[in-house]
Parts: structure tokens; sequence; C-alpha cells
């Protein structure tokens, strides 16, 4: 036999290596193609505007018109506008108490659903229903039910439980109309924050409550000093994002009373709208959005850092 | 479903005791009346206030104005004669199907735009591990809590400027400054489930890391890519702000903007087209969400608990 024949095996994988099969290994390249196209949005449509917002708020732009850098006086304007301050304040109270509607009865629908109940699965299914189906769609529906002369809680108040003689005027004058706002609003929360809590709840170990159990604890000291610390980290997550979204909610006031009657239902993104978009003052507009983004800093870490801690806020890992 | 709950720790906890699972719950008074009190009428309430908005919008959407309009004589809480009047005029004599078809097809881009952008940046800030992966993370996830209502009038001279105003493309390139951050999040939550050996075993085999992605950790995190889809979709459906303030022309409206700026027309509300329009438009993301239910509820849950 030749000996020549070279019969040591291959340790080298023949693959052909071309120029372009190496570019897509080398890890820096692969890192920058696979960011492009999320930074390139995210910039182009997200950090920029929030830059060019500020800058406008600093200008007396119109639609159709490049406006002038005007130093302040958007921001001054705005202090000596009732219908501005009645906003902030509206928007403070709007955010304040459906938040609180939202996250005392959710708390309660997610106990509830946390209970041996029958079609368990199917009922979470439908309890999600609000808040899956488009805000202005079912806020048009609260608009028929809160209608002056056709709502049907008049209709069951006066027609059938005889408690009132006439009809409730629900978004005829301010404050029927901001409460009817508010329940709207808490009906489409609710949702959210009891499945969220929901999900909490079911990742609390039940050896805990039995050992609570055994150590003659009632159902509201386990409600307390179990139930409440565990829930806390999905709690304060949940809050935070809650907060933030009643806060610069536009949609259900936009299409239930659009900041009327008297301009006494305006929440700051509603103002912000009418002014910048049919008013045609951009700038103003502009002004009026900047000024959502203190409050919005704020809450978010009033309700982040205050309400619960969790570990790697603390400087741990993130997982 | 397993879903350990206070119940079953006491039920043990009764079994132990001697007692029987058929009494569940306390020891003390009549426990069935007591239980029905505290969880099945809460619940059923709870059940009537949520759903009653959308029986009200069905039941409306059915009737015929004679009927609407008169409690005194047609008790309001159920139809007597249903009609598809409404639907009928909603559909040919309006442009609602044109309407639900632009909402349709934004919605589908804007939803493969930001899956498709979300996956390749949340594999690379999970699994290529770069320097700084984990700020590029937390600014995607700080992206996530800016509201679009802060956004919307500089981003409308933005879109002027690109020639944008009035064209669908403005709403599919704008979309995703919301679901690219939500769907990052909600995928680098499933990239990291998968087992990183996985990969490395397809490193020392040979694979090129575009293979490793397209052979072993997409076809693995398809159930996120669903959650992520079907999520982006329902957004995308719901937008409102962005979609009242570039567009202009009725014929390019999306359904939640021109049902509420086309229907709403003088001070006589045509309240059954309305509420057949609100009916229609709910439909297909309810659709969707009965077929995904169990995605929905883990990517909702994922997000917050990431």
């Amino acid at each position: 036999m030749d000996a020549t024949v070279d019969t040591r095996p291959r340790f080298v994988p023949q693959r052909q290596e071309s120029w372009l099969a190496r570019l897509f290994d080398s890890k820096p390249f692969l890192v920058t193609l696979c960011m492009l196209p999320t930074a390139g949005l995210l910039v182009v449509f997200l950090t920029y505007p929030l830059g060019l917002g500020l800058w406008l708020s600093l200008t007396d732009t119109t639609i159709g018109q490049r406006g002038s850098y005007i130093g302040l006086e958007n921001f001054q304007s705005l202090m000596d506008d009732p219908v501005f301050w009645n906003a902030v304040w509206y928007t403070i109270f709007y955010t304040a108490v459906a938040t609180a509607g939202k996250f005392l009865l959710g708390l309660w629908l997610a106990l509830l659903l946390n209970h041996h109940v029958p079609f368990k699965a199917f009922l979470r299914a439908i309890v999600l229903l609000p808040w899956i189906v488009p805000t202005v769609l079912s806020s048009i529906a609260w608009w028929w039910i809160y209608d002056p002369q056709f709502s049907i809680i008049s209709y069951v108040v006066v027609n059938v439980l005889h408690l009132r003689e006439h009809y409730y005027d629900f978004l005829g004058s301010p404050w029927p109309a901001r409460w009817s706002l508010i329940v709207a609003n808490v009906w489409r929360g609710i949702p959210f924050v009891a499945i969220t809590l929901l999900a909490g709840l079911q990742t609390i170990s039940p050896s805990l409550y039995e050992a609570a159990l055994l150590d003659g604890a009632s159902g509201w000291q386990k409600f307390r000093r179990i139930t409440v610390p565990l829930l806390m980290p999905i709690l304060s997550v949940a809050l935070t994002l809650s907060v933030l979204f009643t806060f610069s909610d536009f949609q259900l006031v936009y299409a239930i009373t659009r900041g009327g009657p008297f301009n006494s239902t305006h929440l700051m993104a509603t103002l912000a709208f009418q002014r910048a978009i049919p008013g045609s003052q951009l700038g103003e507009g502009a002004a009026i959005a900047v000024s959502m983004i203190p409050f919005l800093v704020l809450a978010t870490l009033l309700c982040f850092f205050g309400v619960g801690r969790r570990k790697w806020q603390q400087g741990g890992g993130n997982d | 479903m397993t879903e350990p709950t206070v119940i079953t720790a006491e039920e043990e906890f009764q079994v132990i005791a001697g007692k029987t699972v058929d009494e569940p719950e306390r020891l003390s008074w009549d426990s069935r009346t007591r239980r029905v009190i505290t969880v099945y009428i809460p619940l059923a309430l709870f059940l009537i206030v949520l759903l009653f908005p959308f029986y009200w919008m069905a039941i409306t959407s059915v009737k015929p104005d004679y009927e609407m309009y008169d409690y005194k004589k047609y008790n309001p809480f159920w139809v007597h004669s249903p009609t598809l009047e409404n639907i009928r005029k909603l559909l040919f004599e309006t442009e609602y199907p044109r309407w639900l078809m632009t909402t349709m097809g934004i919605a589908t881009a804007a939803t493969f735009l930001s899956v498709g952008a979300s996956v390749l940046a949340a594999y690379a800030i999970e699994r290529l591990r770069f320097k700084g992966a984990q700020h590029v993370g937390l600014a995607i996830y700080l992206a996530y809590l800016v509201p679009p209502t802060i956004l919307f009038i500089p981003l409308a001279t933005l879109i002027f400027q690109f020639g944008l105003f009035d064209s669908p493309v403005a709403l599919i390139l704008t979309y995703p400054t919301f679901l690219i951050p939500f769907c990052t999040w909600l995928l680098i939550g499933y990239f990291k489930s998968i087992p990183y050996e996985l990969e490395e075993c397809a490193l020392i085999d040979g694979a090129s890391r575009l293979q490793i992605l397209r052979r072993i950790t997409l076809p693995l995190a398809v159930p996120g890519l669903i959650s992520a889809g079907i999520f982006a979709f329902t957004l995308s459906w719901n937008e409102f702000i962005y979609a009242l303030a570039f567009i202009q022309s009725t014929e390019k409206k999306t359904v939640p903007v021109a049902i509420l700026t086309e229907l709403v027309t003088g001070d006589v509300y045509q309240w059954g087209s309305l509420m057949a329009g609100s009916l229609l438009g709910s439909v297909p993301v309810a659709l969707i969400y009965s077929f995904f239910v169990e995605y929905y509820v883990s990517s909702m849950t994922g997000a917050v608990k990431e």
C-alpha cells in the first residue's frame, strides 16, 4: 500500500468561510446589526421628538408656520390660565381617585378569583375583556350609558327602584361629569390590576398560610402579614404603570366629554391636544405636554421607590 | 393549571383535623352560606358590572329606533323585535369596511415591524452579551414609560416634515415607539428561559450565530413571539391619539378614530350605528384574544413581573 495517502482525521471542519460569513460571526458587527432597527426607530420617533417637544414649548410655532424662540412665554401665559390650572388639578384628582379605586377593587377581585371557584380559567378570561377592547369603543358605550335622556342607570334608579324623581344629568355639569369619567376609568382599569395581582397571589406558597393557620392567625392577620408583603413587588410595578398611564390618559376623556362641560373635565393631555391640533397652537400645546413631565417623573419615582423595593433596585443582579 | 390557594391549605388542614372536604371553609357557623356571601355574590356583582357595558352595546346595536328611545313601552334590557338595520347602515352607507381594512393593515404592518426589531434587539441584549447591554435594556424599558400623549405634538411636526402626514405609513412608523419597548422586554424574558447551554453546544459544533438564532433560539421562543405579536396587534388596534392627530382624510382613518369623528355628527347621535360600530370594531381583538387567552395573561403578568 502506498503510505503517502493522508489518512489523518480532519479536525478542521470544511466550511467555505467567505468574508460575509466571517463578518456575520464577528460580535460587534452582529450587535450593531441587531440593535440597528430598534435604535433607529426609537431614536428618530421617540428620543428626538422628546427633545423637539422641549424646543417647541419654547417657541410660538403654529400649524403651517415655523415659529421663533420666545423663551418661557408659553409657560408664563399658562401660569395665568385658569383652564390650565383646572386641568392640572383635575388630572391629579383623576389619577389619585381612579388609581385608588382600581387597586382596591382590583385587589378584591384578585382575592375572590384566588378562591376555588368553578370555571376559574373562563372567569379570568371574561374579566379581562374591558381591558382588551379598544378604550375609545368602550368609552362610547359609557357615553351612551351616561346619556341624559336615555341613561340606563337613571332608568333603573328612577323607573325601577323609584329612588329619584328626575334622571341624572351625568355629563351636563362639572362635578357629575368628573365622577362619571373616573367611574369609567376604574371600570376599564380593574381587570389589569386584578389579573396582575392574581398572578402575584399565585406565587405565594400555600405552606406559609398553613403555618400561619397552625399558629392561630386570623384571616386579617394572614392577609396583613403574608399576602400584602409578598404582593408588594408586583404591586409596586403595577401601581407605577397604572399611575403613569392614568395620568397621561387621553382617549377616555376625549371620547366621552372632550373636556366639557365648560372645560371642567380637561386632563392635561386633552388640553394639550385641543390647543395644539384643533387650535393649531403647537407651541402652547407642547408647553402643556412638557409640564406633564415633572409630574410623571415624580409619580413614577414615588410609586416605584415608595411602595416596594425590588432586588435589582438595591444593586443586586437583574435576574 | 395547578393553582395552589389559600383554600387548599385550609382544606388540607381540615382533612387532617378529621373534617370532610365537603365542608370547605370555616369551623364556625354555616360555612356554605358564608362562602356564598363572601365569594360568590361579590364575584357575580363584579362580573355584572364588568360585562354590562358590552351587553348594553350589543343590545343597543340590534334595537330598532322606536324601541331604543321608548323605555315606557319596551323594557330597555331586552330587545323585542331585533333588527340588523343599524349594522346594514354602518356597512353599506358609511366607509366602515374600509376603516376596518385600514386598521387591520396598519396594525399588522406595525406588529411585524415591531416584533422583528424586538427579536433582534432582545437577542442582542440577552444573548450576545455585549458591553453595556444592561444599560441598553434599561433605556428601552424607560422608553416604555414615555406616554404617547407627550410625544404626539412634536411627532406631528416631524411627520409633516417627512411628508408622511395623512398617510398610513406615519402610523406604521410611530406605533413601534410603544410596541418595541414592550415586545423587547417580553422577549428578553423568554430568551432568558432558554438554556444557554443549547447555544454553546451549537457554537462548538460550528454553527454561526445567525444559524443559532434561526435554528435554535427562535423556534424555542415561539410562544414568546406569539405573545408579543398578539399584544402588539391589540395595542396598535386600540391606539388612538396618533391616528387622531396624523390622519385627516375620511377614508384613511382607523376604526376608533373614524367612529368618533365620522359617525358622531351634529347634535343627534345615531346611537344604534355608534354601538354597532363599537361592537364590530371590538370583535377582531376579542376574537384574537379568545384564541390566545393564556398567552395574553402570561405576557401581561410576565411583563410586570420582569
